[in-house]
């Protein structure tokens, strides 16, 4: 440990103004997020749960943004992959698998809505559905309404490079620049709308739509989280400087079909998968901590044994978690009697 | 009590309660300096400044879409659709956002938005600029729709909807707008969303609608009353979802005659809803077949003036289809 | 091309505007106007702007001063032209004119096309008419929960329809359908007369009976009274009968008519009739046939008082009153005289139906010359009728009652009738009624096995 100080100095995390226990605790829920991710393809197979849809490939940038934003005050609006977001945030993994298998005590949506559809208000996580890039506008009013009230608080929304090209996207970045609004576009452009390549879903890059909006954007490598951080933290900063919106656009790869409904390989090939794979984000910034000694193979095996052992009880316990009672999916139309709210 | 316009009623309505809860605003396209291009929101900027009475760039999404998000952050948004017509780019922001929000999230989150769009022809809008659109949104579990038809129930109603913790599309008739004006109190009051009301009352028939053509009928009835003996009971719904099940069957068993009306088209529209509750109810209260007197089954009115007329409602096909009721 | 004043109107600047504000005015009277040339300013809620002339030619009037709001549509001021009126912009299209004059069909109500104007039909009582027994549920309900005979209850609605108001108001007087139709009250049995021709228009609401209105208003003693409203028909019928009574001295007599014959006759031929002929056979064709033999002996029965003379009739064409719940009418059966008994039947029939249906022209109301009323199928034994103005007399059929007569030194059960006959005593005197009424007698009581329907 005698060495690590003089290694921080010139660590990158420590540039950006990350401490190393910030730096392995990011690490750890990257790989809480691929473990509960896998666990959640192997359910589905085995029967135990209907539907999964997979953020694999995409946690270390997921986590980094996640990172980069004041957990406390901002407004997170996440897509469907973004298991790592909302774990980064304090989503627990039991209340991930509770979501999963549906049930009551699941605090997205009490079992209502399909794994993947985040929500939590203690957690400052929004409500979001399924029709895409719906939550873009939102995130833009969490804007508004920290703007008009004179909070310091940003709004940071991710989606897909094939929600891009919804009307929502468009509308909801031009809103944000004409007013100037402290939010943060995060476009997580992992190659594939279910099928269509992204070569189909666009000529340019998505980075560039934004100064046809007046504002910057930034194209990133999704695999390394380190750069993610930074970029986002500086979109924040301009955010909350009052200098208006960022769009950044995470280059990753999505190499689990697109559900667990989906065959991927009718669409394209398993070479181009394992070549993706073969540049997965998380062995690479294991190393990184590896190297500078802030991490091994022991704590490996250790936070390897913590998460299973973690996720074996939460799966226990969401599987025999009752569901919610059906006469009570009629509940919650509209605001209780008496509800201010 | 002073009598004012129903288009200053919906302007005061929003007035009082920015004044009263600053955490309610105004967006849409020509609210600010402008005041609205019907000038419903006049005079809002120049009290309460650009980010309360704010001025949008032209995107109906991004109108309900950014109102939806403030709603969803606490505030208490008032979005304005210029012209109803044109609200269908935010129908998804409205359909599958505000209107699922509170349940979707089993109660964690809420989304306390008023939209705000007229409604209605009769001013030569041709078929963009004149259509009723309720029909769209009614049968969305999750959203409230109100539709009042006299300054009084405007400016209460839209009192009531800002007030309200879910969302409201208030659809205000842009006829009524200058031609509408009856007494409002100048204290603070709500109308209760949810709730008919009597319009006038008769043993004869009972006409059920809402917005600009229960004008027509109350004209109707009142030379009915005169010239026929026939004593028409009016309904105004004023708040088309949820329907007042309660008055529409009081009101229908009433006289057991029952003829609803709206501006928007007949097929699929309110007064569907309206007579299957009736006709689930009340079969042994029904002396004649429940009839709909409603806007044809085209896409929209012509602008030019013969075909406007021949499209709309007045007070000669009110009063013919309830005179016939009378005698059946 | 003439000149002419052509109004320009207040137009509708902006949707939803219904009116606007003259704030100043450009030109004055006597200046020229060229096309789209401004004339005033105008102010409104959302815009302010010029109006421009639609018209070219020389303002001749203001009507409507600065300061003045004016509603959309409203005349301001009168441009005098060249052009011609079709060019000026309040003349309305061709087409428009033509869809004003057809009534709209707008979706919705079915069948718009009944006039606003007509009025509204009051309660009728008629078996026969098509929506009669098409009950609604409500009707079906009230009907049910309050032992409402619905076929004594008289219908309002189209088509004869009981509505459930109809209901109500026959268990809210509480006449829910004994012996006598609800609505319906039974025609008195004495002072029974029938009224003279009426127009068409009048025929079809013989059909009416007055709307029975509680009157709640006045809480007077014990609230046990309620108003009848008069209807057209009722105050053409009182009309009459006041006039009879009041001009005619009326006087009174009767026989007693043994109908034995007449009703063995009757029964013998009555299926056969049914049969052949598609009605029933009934006791009027042969007293109508009896009627008529005997004014042929005593035309002076066929006559009316003119002050100055006697108009005596040739022409027999007899009145037959044809009552209904709350009024009567008399079609007339014109030269009866030429009509043997079947043809009497069928004229009685067809008259009696048409009544009912409403389709009575006004030729079958006028030209009576002598009334015969069949007071006997309400139960009558004896009335005193009022004679049908401006005729001479009135003959009645009271009901046929089987009773011990004495005949020679026997005493026999024969079918007896009675024969009441009101006549104008300025016209008639006792000894010439009282052979007409021997003659009627006579022929009645002739006919036997041998008389010929056709």
């Amino acid at each position: 440990m005698t060495q690590t100080g003089t290694v921080r100095q010139n660590s990158r995390h420590a540039a950006l103004g990350i401490s190393d226990e910030k730096a392995v605790a990011m690490y750890e829920i990257m790989k809480l997020a691929r473990m509960y991710d896998e666990r959640g393809q192997l359910l589905q197979r085995a029967g135990k749960i209907n539907f999964h849809i997979s953020g694999i490939t995409q946690e270390p940038s997921q986590t980094a943004m996640a990172f980069a934003m004041d957990r406390e005050r901002d407004w997170f609006l996440p897509y469907y992959r973004d298991y790592a977001l909302v774990l980064s945030v304090g989503m627990t993994v039991k209340e991930l698998m509770l979501s999963i298998f549906a049930k009551a005590e699941d605090p997205n949506s009490a079992g209502r809505q399909m794994p993947g559809h985040f929500g939590c208000r203690r957690l400052r996580i929004v409500t979001g559905s399924s029709p895409v890039t719906t939550q873009v506008p939102h995130a833009v009013g969490f804007a508004l309404a920290a703007k008009m009230r004179g909070e310091d608080a940003v709004s940071i929304v991710s989606f897909g490079e094939g929600s891009s090209n919804q009307g929502d996207f468009h509308e909801g970045l031009n809103f944000a620049g004409v007013q100037k609004l402290p939010v943060v576009f995060v476009c997580q452009n992992n190659q594939y709308a279910i099928s269509v390549p992204f070569s189909k879903q666009s000529a340019g890059k998505i980075a560039d739509r934004a100064i046809g909006y007046g504002f910057p954007g930034y194209r990133v490598d999704g695999n390394d989280p380190l750069e993610v951080y930074r970029v986002v933290k500086e979109a924040r900063e301009r955010a909350a400087a009052g200098e208006g919106p960022t769009l950044i656009e995470i280059m990753t790869y999505r190499v689990t079909a697109h559900s667990t409904s989906d065959n991927d390989l009718a669409y394209r090939t398993k070479e181009e998968v394992e070549i993706h794979k073969a540049k997965d984000g998380i062995p690479v910034y294991r190393r990184y901590l590896t190297e500078l000694g802030l991490w091994s193979d022991e704590k490996e095996d250790e936070l390897t044994r913590r998460l299973r052992a973690m996720i074996d009880e939460a799966t226990e316990y969401a599987e025999k978690a009752p569901f919610q009672p059906p006469e009570d999916s009629f509940r919650y139309v509209y605001a209780e009697e008496g509800e201010a709210r | 009590m002073p009598v004012i316009e129903y288009i200053e009623a919906i302007r005061l309505a929003m007035k009082e309660e920015m004044e009263r809860d600053p955490e309610v605003f105004v967006m849409g396209e020509d609210v600010g300096l402008k005041g609205g291009v019907f000038g419903t929101t006049k005079g809002l900027q120049q009290q309460f400044g650009e980010d309360r009475a704010l001025d949008t760039p032209l995107a109906e999404s991004a109108i309900a879409g950014v109102a939806i998000g403030a709603a969803m952050a606490g505030m208490k948004p008032i979005a304005e659709m210029q012209y109803s017509d044109f609200m269908f780019p935010a129908t998804n922001q409205i359909i599958s956002e505000a209107a699922k929000i509170r349940y979707r999230s089993n109660n964690d989150w809420s989304c306390p938005i008023v939209i705000r769009a007229p409604i209605g022809g009769g001013v030569f809008g041709g078929l963009y600029h004149s259509q009723c659109p309720e029909s769209v949104f009614f049968g969305t579990p999750g959203l409230k729709i109100v539709a009042p038809s006299t300054a009084y129930d405007a400016k209460g109603l839209l009192k009531a909807a800002i007030r309200d913790p879910d969302p409201v599309l208030f659809f205000e008739n842009k006829k009524c707008y200058r031609l509408v004006a009856d007494e409002v109190p100048e204290e603070d009051y709500t109308v209760p969303i949810g709730k008919s009301k009597v319009m006038r009352e008769g043993g004869d028939i009972t006409v059920i609608g809402y917005s600009m053509p229960l004008h027509f009928a109350m004209q109707a009835a009142e030379e009915l009353s005169r010239e026929e003996g026939v004593e028409a009971h009016v309904l105004d719904l004023r708040t088309l979802q949820p329907l007042d099940r309660a008055g529409i069957l009081e009101a229908a068993a009433k006289t057991g005659k029952v003829l609803i009306v709206h501006e928007d088209n007949k097929t699929g529209g309110v007064g569907a809803e309206v007579a299957a509750i009736i006709a689930e109810e009340l079969l042994y209260d029904l002396d004649a077949p429940i009839r709909r007197l409603c806007g044809p089954d085209v896409p929209a009115m012509p602008i030019n003036p013969p075909g406007e007329k021949h499209f709309l409602l007045n007070k000669e096909k009110l009063k013919s289809a309830m005179l016939e009721l009378a005698r059946f | 091309m003439a000149k002419q004043v052509v109004e320009i109107t207040m137009p509708q600047l902006a949707e939803s505007l219904v009116n606007a504000t003259i704030d100043r005015w450009l030109k004055q009277p006597g200046d020229t106007v060229d096309m789209y040339e401004p004339i005033c300013d105008l102010i409104t809620d959302k815009v302010n702007a010029e109006l421009p002339s639609t018209v070219r030619g020389t303002l001749v009037k203001i009507l409507k001063g600065e300061g003045e709001v004016v509603d959309v549509g409203t005349a301001i001021c009168l441009v005098e032209t060249e052009e011609a009126a079709a060019s000026a912009p309040t003349a309305p299209s061709a087409k428009e004119e033509r869809q004003a004059a057809v009534p709209a069909a707008t979706a919705g109500a079915p069948g718009l096309a009944s006039p606003a104007s007509a009025p509204m039909p009051a309660v009728a009582f008629d078996p026969n008419a098509p929506m009669r027994s098409r009950f609604s549920p409500a009707v079906q309900r009230l009907a049910a929960e309050n032992g409402v005979d619905l076929a004594r209850v008289a219908g309002s609605g189209l088509g004869g329809r009981i509505t459930r108001k109809d209901v109500l108001a026959a268990i809210g007087s509480g006449n829910r359908g004994g012996a006598e139709p609800v609505h319906a009250p039974a025609p008195a049995a004495l002072s029974y007369a029938p009224t003279p021709a009426f127009t068409p228009a009048k025929a079809a609401e013989t059909l009416i009976i007055p709307e029975v209105e509680v009157d709640e208003g006045s809480p007077a003693p014990g609230g046990r009274e309620y108003s009848i409203d008069v209807t057209p028909i009722r105050n053409t019928i009182a009309k009459n009968m006041r006039q009879s009574v009041n001009e005619i001295p009326h006087a009174w007599t009767m026989v007693e008519v043994d109908l034995t014959n007449l009703v063995n006759l009757r029964k013998a031929l009555k299926d056969d009739f049914k049969k052949n002929e598609g009605i029933n056979l009934t006791f009027m064709p042969f007293l109508l046939k009896a009627v008529v033999g005997a004014i042929k002996e005593y035309p002076l029965m066929n006559s009316v008082w003119a002050v100055d003379k006697i108009i005596v009739k040739r022409d027999i064409n007899l009145s037959i009153a044809v009552g209904s719940e709350e009024s009567v009418i008399t079609p007339v059966i014109r030269n009866a005289d030429q009509k043997t008994i079947t043809g009497l039947a069928h004229e009685i029939h067809d008259l009696a139906r048409r009544t009912r249906e409403g389709k009575l022209k006004l030729a079958d109301l006028q030209g009576g010359t002598f009334t015969v009323n069949n007071t006997g199928t309400f139960g009558s034994v004896l009335s005193y009728p009022i004679i049908n103005y401006p005729q001479a007399a009135i003959l009645t059929l009271e009901t046929i009652v089987k009773r011990p007569v004495v005949i020679g030194e026997m005493i026999g059960i024969r079918s007896m009738v009675n024969l009441c006959l009101s006549f104008d005593h300025r016209i008639l005197d006792g000894i010439i009624c009282g052979r007409f009424h021997q003659k009627v007698k006579e022929i009645l009581e002739s006919y036997g096995p041998d008389t010929k329907l056709y």
